[in-house]
């Protein structure tokens, strides 16, 4: 199986699954769909000990060859690890699936398609080398994720949510196109490896700071990034597997794979190394603050998560300073990244059995509001041990994996102290201090979750449902997450060797070579001497303190101003690019014909007279001309009165007859300067428009146009003036075009060849369907999409008369 | 309001015929001389026009139960695979081509493929016309 053919078997197996669903119904289509990320943990499975020993893989498929895009399918240690992650969660994730969704009253077929779809998007998102196919599957992820988030779309709150994800991480995704487009320019390629090997020319370029700021923008908007955040929570309305696939262990890291993967390149710059570093850290400050004011639970893992992957963004950050610094501090560093990597994989596990058990407590009890909730301990015991594990992990407590990596995190900001090249002089402490505060604040909302839910009074009479404990196999996959923790926390290096040390080479190719020269050993106990040590005990101390205190200062939130934050700025946003676009259209679009008429023949005397003034094209040469013969000015003179008539008369059917005088006279010129196919469908055009003109009849409005007064007098003036321009323009065009020859007749063309070439003996028509063919197809095209649209107009009227609410127009 | 018709319905009864051979004929005829698929869909839909006017719309639906929807979307796929047909042998989008065939009765004919998108074009023609007039004259 090639890498590119495993990239796109999720979206190949896609297709199958709305045939299965209708077809296989007693089979839970979820089985099927478990297959595939089943199959591809064990593709990328084999792959493991090459890539540790430190070799990389490469798959080119050349897409659009005459734009230079191509699929690029590139595995290294970084994008195993995600891939990885992508298929193993996903694997947990269906499997979870399968009993969460009701096979009965859900709409399998569409769920399981998006999330293949997800899964192929985000696997193309962590292997493409290439700039351009990255972006097209980051996108890609971005359109699932909507999809997903607004699965159960009767609902406001998840079509709400759905477009607010869509909104910021589409934002997020343009910016992004236009750093990876600058890339391109700067580097001639658009090859991420081919444009790491530049880095140390690209970072003296001109547009090298706006790259790497739309590139940011980019990773912040899809991994939820202070301000960028607030998308996350509203995205909460999705199925509980997608929340904990899509929006915990996966997509949300998308942002930092991005800036992982782009490390090499922009880290050279000090922008970027305190761009996500203070964002990180800000972000991981809020989110945990803000996790401990929520009620639902599952809101209150979208903050931590949000929270947690500040904390990431900011390991990457400090890790991007060992480009900066030479000798020892190098490892230092390094260590940085390392202790990311590390952390993001505990906080899969983690945090996705964490989802899960939300999950069950939702569909067990009928709600997730932690007010109403509590005492489910005795009830459901084995979903109590994993949520425990998980938040305990979270909390970073002993025993779990969290707490490993949380040590790592604070060491990391410890160590900014050495980096003083930058007069940093006693700043650094504010990164140490902030990093202690929100971890704080983590191990409060981590035990408010758990025990809030499952200890305290079990309060029936508030749960829509009675509860009792998960079926077995809806714990199943939180219970394999929530064991991974624990085995993760007492053989870390095994899992360090495996799969963190090729990651960290593939961020850090200047410090190491191969995988095996990362020389970092995870412990749990660093000695007396360690002051991440203490201020973990600080963290616990404290933070036990703030959770048994937690109703005296919660409702201190309140006071925060409302009308500042950041969800009102969008609200705010949103409805003033509807309104802005609603006035901006209604303010031209009247639905009169007559505006529209105004508006096309002004157009074309401006845009006409305008061409024709620039080119200097007026000249006026009128000899040559051919005699005007008498029946030529009888027929001129039938035009003019016909035309007079339709200005004058009072009746409407009077009118409509004249206009078909008007047609018929035209006709007739027509066959005088011998055209008789135009003189043949000016005829019938002629014809069938007075008849449908008189079958319409009945619908227009009464003739207004007598009524007097100032308005109607501007009215008539506007159209004269309208009238007249265009008549003078014709004319003064038709002149011009007779005065000056300046480009060979292609009539002679035509002679030549119609007959030899495109078989027939009527030009006229042969360039309808064979030279112009084109034209044509589309005009037809047009034609039936006009009377379609026609059809669409009358049925709807027809119904509004008839008083049926059938046909309403959502 | 009753009105006398007799004359116009006979001759319409007549008419129409002469109409709808004449826009077979001109359909066929617009490769070598004046006609073509969209003026042969025109003059039809004047010769169904027509009997609209003599008779009644009801009774017109009737005599030519036609959905004139379908009519207009068989036209379109016919333009659109005769364009695309080309694609099959590796000739780009749109390619001609032509040959001549010895018909019985008819003899040596040309047979161009422009003919069948010509086919299209006429249907569409046709199916856009009537709908719209059907449309806007059938709304009561």
């Amino acid at each position: 199986m090639s890498l590119i053919f495993a990239i796109f078997l999720p979206i190949i197996v896609a297709f199958v699954i709305p045939f299965l669903f209708k077809k296989v119904s007693n089979i839970h289509t979820g089985w099927f769909v478990l297959l595939v990320p089943l199959g591809l943990v064990a593709f990328y499975g084999t792959y493991i000990p090459d890539i540790m020993a430190g070799n990389t893989y490469m798959e080119e498929f050349a897409w659009i060859p005459s734009l230079d895009i191509s699929l690029v399918s590139y595995l290294d240690g970084l994008s195993l690890l995600f891939s990885l992650l992508i298929t193993g969660i996903g694997m947990l994730v269906v499997l979870y699936s399968i009993f969460y969704l009701d096979k009965e009253k859900e709409k399998l077929g569409n769920f399981y398609v998006y999330l293949l779809l997800f899964m192929s998007a985000m696997l193309g998102v962590v292997q493409s080398d290439h700039l351009i196919s990255l972006y097209f599957f980051w996108e890609l992820t971005s359109i699932s994720s909507f999809l997903l988030i607004g699965y159960w779309y009767t609902k406001d709150r998840s079509r709400f949510g759905a477009l607010k994800s869509m909104m910021i991480t589409v934002f997020g995704g343009l910016m992004m196109l236009g750093g990876f487009v600058i890339l391109g320019i700067m580097g001639d390629t658009f090859s991420i490896r081919e444009l790491i090997d530049q880095a140390s020319t690209l970072v003296n370029h001109d547009l090298f700071v706006w790259a790497l700021v739309l590139v940011l923008i980019g990773a912040f908007t899809k991994s939820a990034q202070f301000p960028f955040y607030i998308w996350l929570p509203d995205a909460m309305e999705a199925p509980t597997p997608v929340s904990a696939y899509l929006h915990s262990a996966t997509m949300v890291k998308a942002g930092l794979y991005l800036v992982a993967r782009f490390t090499p390149i922009f880290a050279l710059s000090e922008v970027w190394v305190w761009l996500v570093t203070g964002v990180g850290l800000l972000t991981l400050f809020w989110g945990s603050i803000f996790a401990v004011k929520q009620t639902d639970l599952k809101a209150i893992l979208a903050f931590s998560t949000v929270s947690q992957l500040g904390l990431i963004m900011s390991l990457l950050g400090i890790g991007s300073i060992s480009y900066h610094v030479t000798g020892d501090l190098v490892t230092t560093f390094t260590f940085a990244s390392f202790a990311a990597i590390f952390h993001l994989m505990n906080h899969a596990t983690f945090k996705g059995s964490l989802f899960m058990i939300a999950g069950i407590v939702d569909h067990e009890t009928g709600t997730r509001d932690i007010r109403k909730l509590g005492g489910l301990m005795s009830l459901m015991p084995i979903s109590f041990t994993i949520a425990m594990i998980g938040s305990f992990s979270m909390a970073g407590i002993p025993l779990f994996n969290g707490f490993l990596s949380k040590e790592m995190f604070l060491d990391a900001t410890l160590s900014l102290q050495q980096f003083n090249v930058h007069s940093l002089d006693s700043w650094w402490i504010l990164f140490p201090v902030i990093a202690w505060v929100a971890s704080v604040f983590t191990f409060v909302y981590s035990l408010y979750f758990v025990f809030h839910t499952f200890r305290g009074k079990y309060k029936p009479e508030l749960l829509p449902k009675k509860a009792h404990e998960a079926p077995l196999g809806m714990l199943v996959s939180p219970a394999i997450l929530a064991i991974l923790v624990i085995v993760i926390f007492f053989v870390p290096n095994f899992f360090g060797n495996t799969f963190i040390k090729p990651a960290v080479a593939a961020i850090q190719p200047l410090a190491y070579q191969v995988p095996a020269d990362v020389g970092f050993k995870i412990k749990a106990w660093h000695g007396f001497e360690s002051t991440a040590l203490y201020m973990t005990l600080g963290i616990f101390l404290i933070g036990f303190l703030l959770y048994k205190t937690i109703a005296k200062w919660v409702p201190l939130y309140e006071n925060m101003p409302a009308k500042i934050s950041l969800n009102r700025f969008y609200d705010g946003l949103m409805n003033l690019s509807d309104k802005g676009a609603n006035r901006l259209s209604s303010s031209y679009m009247t639905g009169s014909i007559r505006s529209y008429l105004i508006y096309m023949f002004a157009a074309l005397i401006i845009l006409l007279a305008f061409t024709m003034w620039i080119k200097d094209a007026f000249v006026m040469d009128l000899t040559n001309l051919a005699p005007i013969q008498f029946f030529e000015v009888l027929i001129s003179v039938v035009l003019i009165i016909s035309t007079i008539t339709i200005l004058v008369t009072k009746s409407r059917l009077t009118a409509i007859i004249a206009l078909g005088a008007v047609g018929y006279t035209v006709a007739l010129f027509y066959i005088i300067f011998k055209a008789p196919d135009l003189a043949l469908t000016q005829l019938v055009i002629e014809t069938v428009s007075v008849a449908l003109f008189l079958g319409a009849f009945y619908h227009l409005p009464k003739l207004n146009k007598y009524e007097k007064g100032k308005e109607d007098r501007r009215f008539r003036l506007n159209n004269f003036l309208i009238a007249l321009g265009v008549g003078v323009m014709v004319t003064l065009i038709a002149i011009a075009s007779h005065s000056q020859k300046l480009v060979v007749s292609i009539s002679e063309y035509y002679k030549e060849t119609v007959y030899s070439e495109a078989g027939g003996g009527n030009i006229v028509n042969v360039i309808l369907v064979d030279y112009r063919g084109f034209d044509t197809l589309f005009e037809i095209s047009v034609l039936t999409i006009a009377s379609l649209g026609i059809i669409g107009m009358i049925t709807v009227r027809l119904a509004k008369k008839k008083g049926d609410r059938k046909v309403e127009n959502k | 309001m009753k009105t006398n018709d007799l004359i116009i319905q006979t001759t319409t009864k007549l008419v129409f015929f002469i109409i709808f051979l004449f826009s077979i004929h001109i359909f066929f005829a617009g490769h070598y001389t004046p006609g073509g698929g969209f003026v042969g869909g025109l003059v039809m839909s004047s010769g169904i026009v027509l009997l609209m006017l003599a008779f009644d719309l009801k009774t017109v639906q009737d005599m030519l139960p036609i959905n004139y929807t379908l009519i207009t979307a068989i036209g379109l796929l016919i333009a659109l695979f005769t364009a695309a047909g080309s694609i099959f042998f590796n000739v780009p989008f749109f390619t001609h081509v032509y040959d001549y065939f010895n018909l019985p009765l008819l003899g040596e004919t040309s047979i161009h493929t422009a003919m069948f998108f010509d086919t299209g074009v006429y249907l569409v023609v046709v199916g856009v016309t009537m709908n719209i007039i059907q449309m806007i004259g059938g709304d009561e």
